[in-house]
C-alpha cells in the first residue's frame, strides 16, 4: 500500500472547508537567553477548519506547548501571525478554552463551583437557572453528577481532568486547546477518557487542538496529525490525515489494516528518521 | 472478664474516661509548672536571688488581694488586674485590627505590582527593624494624646509580618490559577474572592499570627513609657516604682497567659479557617 495517498509533506492537504477557523502563519518563536537566542520554533504554517480534530505529536521540547500557547494566547510569536477567524490572537480567552495537564482546579472550589465560574465568568447576562443548567448539563456529559458537591482534592485525576474538560465545554469555545490531557492517566481511565472526548467532539462539532505522546491515543481521535520536526528550530514535518470514519470505534479501527501502516510511518518517522537528525 | 468489667465502667464515666484519655497530655505540663515553682522558692530560699518566692507572694496582702479580687475597681487607676489587661488588650485589638486591615491590603498591592515592591521593601525592610520603644517618643511627639500614641505602636510594630506574608502569598498564586483567571478573562472581583484570597489566605494568617504576639509584646512596653493610663504595662511600672516585687510578678503572670491565649487562639482560627490538606 502506498503511504502517501493518505500523507503528504507539507500542510493543509486535506480537502479544506471555505472558511479557516484558525491560521497559523510563519510562526517563529525565538527565546533569548544568556547564551543568545534559542530559536524555538522556525516558520510553523497550519490551518484548522471548524469542526476539525487535530492532535500534535514530537519529540519532547521540540516546542509544542509553545505552539498551543501561541493559539491560546499566553504566549505571542517572535514573527509570523495566529488568526482566529480572522482576527489576530493578542492574549487568551474563553473562546479558545484550555484543558491544562496539570488539572488546574481551584481547589477550594467544589467541582461544580468551578465548571459554575467559568459559566459565570463568560455568560454574567445569563439568568441563574440557565447558568445552573449549562453546568449540569457539561458535568452530566462527563459523567460526574454524583461529584458535583465534592473538592477537586477529593477525587481521582481522571475525574478532575473531566471537570477540567467539562468546564473548558461549558464556554462553548470555538477552540478546545488541550496539552497532554491524559498524560499522566493510568491507561484504563485514559481511554475512557479518550473515547469521551471523541464523542462529545462528535456530538458538539467543536474544534480540537491536542497535544499528545501517545500514537495511538492521535490515530483514534483526529482527522489530522501534525507531526513536528526535532527542536531547536522546529517546524511542522509533516500533515498526515486519518482516514477513519466516524464515529470511530476503537476495536474496528485496531482491526484496519491502515491503522498499522500509518503506526508504523509515523514510529518510523519519530524515531527513526526524526532520532537520527539529532 | 475483668477487663470488660472495667471497659464497661469507664464508659459511663465521661469525666474518668477523659482523663484516662488525655492523662498523658495533662500530667507532665503540670509536673512541670510544679517542679518550677518548687525550684523557684528553692532558689528564694537559700538567697540565690532577692524576689519572693511563690509562698511569699501567696502571702503578701496587695499580691493576693490582687489574685483574689482580678475585677475590682476603686476608681482612677486602682483596677483589678483582669480590667488593667482588658484595657491593654483593647488597645491592642484597634492597633492589630488596623495593622491588619492595612497589612493585608498594602501586601496585595506590593504582592501584585512588582515595581510598587520594588519602590516600597526598601522602606518596609528599615521600617521593621525599628524596636516598639523607638516609636514611643516619636508616637508621643506626633500624636501628642497617649492613647493614639500607644495605638500607633502596636499598628508599627504589628503591620509587618502581616504586610509581608500577605505578600508573599499573593505572589506565591500558583501559575495554574493565574492562568484560569486569564482565559476566562475573570474580573478582579473575582480574582480576587475566588482566587487570590483562598490561595493567599495560609500566608496571611501566618502573618495575622505572628503579629498577635508582636502586638501584645509591643502594647506593655509602649504603656511602661506611657505614665497615667489603665493598662497591665503601666501598672507594672506604677509598682515598681513603689517597689511592690510581688504585684509586677502576679502582673506579668496575667501578660504571659493573656499572650498565650492571644497565639492559641490565633492558632485555632487558622486551623478553623484554613484547613490543612
Ligand atoms: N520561557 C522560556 N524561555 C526560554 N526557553 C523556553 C521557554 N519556554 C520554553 N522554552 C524552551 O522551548 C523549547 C520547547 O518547549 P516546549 O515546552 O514548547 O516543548 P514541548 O514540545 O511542549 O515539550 P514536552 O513534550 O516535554 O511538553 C524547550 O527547549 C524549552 O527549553
Ligand atoms: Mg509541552
Amino acid at each position: 500500500m502506498n503511504i502517501a495517498t493518505f500523507h503528504d509533506t507539507g500542510y493543509a492537504i486535506a480537502p479544506q472547508p471555505p472558511t479557516p477557523l484558525l491560521t497559523i502563519e510563519n510562526v517563529t518563536k525565538i527565546y533569548p537567553t544568556s547564551k543568545g537566542p534559542n530559536v524555538v520554533l522556525d516558520g510553523v504554517n497550519l490551518t484548522v477548519s471548524a469542526g476539525e480534530f487535530i492532535c500534535v505529536i514530537g519529540h519532547s521540547g521540540c516546542g509544542k506547548s509553545t505552539l498551543l500557547n501561541m493559539v491560546s494566547g499566553f504566549n505571542q510569536p517572535t514573527s509570523g501571525e495566529v488568526r482566529l477567524k480572522g482576527q489576530l490572537i493578542k492574549k487568551p480567552g474563553p473562546d479558545r478554552m484550555v484543558v491544562f495537564q496539570n488539572y488546574s482546579l481551584l481547589p477550594w472550589l467544589t467541582v461544580y463551583e468551578n465548571v459554575y465560574l467559568a459559566v459565570d465568568a463568560v455568560h454574567p447576562a445569563y439568568d441563574e437557572l440557565k447558568k445552573k443548567d449549562i453546568v449540569m448539563h457539561h458535568l452530566a456529559m462527563v459523567g460526574l453528577v454524583e461529584a458535583i458537591e465534592k473538592k477537586p482534592p477529593q477525587v481521582s485525576g481522571g475525574m478532575r481532568q473531566r471537570v477540567a474538560i467539562a468546564r473548558a465545554l461549558a464556554v462553548r469555545p470555538e477552540l478546545l486547546i488541550l496539552d497532554e490531557p491524559f498524560g499522566a492517566l493510568d491507561a484504563i481511565t485514559k481511554e475512557e477518557l479518550q473515547e469521551e472526548l471523541l464523542k462529545i467532539w462528535w456530538e458538539q462539532k467543536c474544534t480540537v487542538m491536542m497535544i499528545t505522546h501517545d500514537i495511538d491515543e492521535a490515530l483514534f481521535l483526529c482527522d489530522r496529525l501534525v507531526l513536528m520536526t526535532n527542536g531547536p528550530a522546529a517546524k511542522i514535518g509533516e500533515v498526515i490525515k486519518i482516514p477513519f470514519e466516524h464515529p470511530r470505534d476503537r476495536d474496528h479501527i485496531l482491526e484496519d489494516p491502515q491503522y498499522y501502516d500509518l503506526r508504523n510511518y509515523i514510529l518510523d518517522y519519530l524515531f527513526g528518521r526524526m532520532s537520527h537528525e539529532e | 472478664m475483668a477487663v470488660s468489667y472495667r471497659n464497661g465502667k469507664n464508659n459511663s464515666n465521661p469525666l474518668l474516661k477523659f482523663w484516662q484519655e488525655r492523662r498523658g497530655d495533662i500530667l507532665p505540663p503540670l509536673v512541670g509548672v510544679l517542679l518550677f515553682l518548687a525550684v523557684w522558692q528553692l532558689i528564694v530560699a537559700i538567697g540565690l536571688i532577692r524576689l519572693p518566692g511563690p509562698y511569699q507572694i501567696w502571702e503578701d496582702q496587695r499580691a493576693r488581694n490582687l489574685i483574689l479580687y482580678p475585677f475590682y475597681d476603686r476608681g482612677g487607676l486602682d483596677k483589678g488586674l483582669a480590667l488593667q489587661t482588658f484595657a491593654s488588650l483593647t488597645r491592642v485589638a484597634m492597633g492589630y485590627g488596623l495593622a491588619a486591615v492595612v497589612g493585608i491590603a498594602l501586601g496585595i498591592l506590593v504582592g501584585l505590582q512588582p515595581l510598587a515592591n520594588k519602590m516600597l521593601d526598601p522602606i518596609f525592610q528599615f521600617l521593621r527593624m525599628v524596636a516598639p520603644l523607638a516609636w514611643v517618643p516619636i508616637a508621643l511627639v506626633a500624636l501628642q494624646q497617649n492613647q493614639p500614641a500607644a495605638i500607633f505602636v502596636i499598628f508599627i510594630t504589628s503591620v509587618w509580618p502581616i504586610l509581608i506574608n500577605t505578600a508573599e502569598g499573593v505572589r506565591q498564586i500558583p501559575q495554574d490559577y493565574i492562568n484560569v483567571r486569564r482565559v476566562l478573562r475573570l474580573s478582579t472581583r473575582r480574582f480576587f474572592t475566588k482566587i487570590l484570597f483562598p490561595s493567599a489566605l495560609p500566608y496571611i494568617f501566618t502573618g495575622l499570627r505572628i503579629a498577635i504576639g508582636l502586638a501584645w509584646l509591643a502594647i506593655i512596653a509602649a504603656e511602661i513609657v506611657m505614665s497615667g493610663i489603665v493598662g497591665i504595662g503601666f501598672f507594672i511600672w506604677d509598682a515598681y516604682q513603689q517597689n511592690y516585687v510581688s504585684e509586677i510578678i502576679v502582673a506579668v503572670f496575667y501578660i504571659g497567659s493573656v499572650g498565650l491565649l492571644l497565639d492559641r487562639g490565633m492558632a485555632l482560627l487558622q486551623r478553623w479557617i484554613v484547613p490543612e490538606k
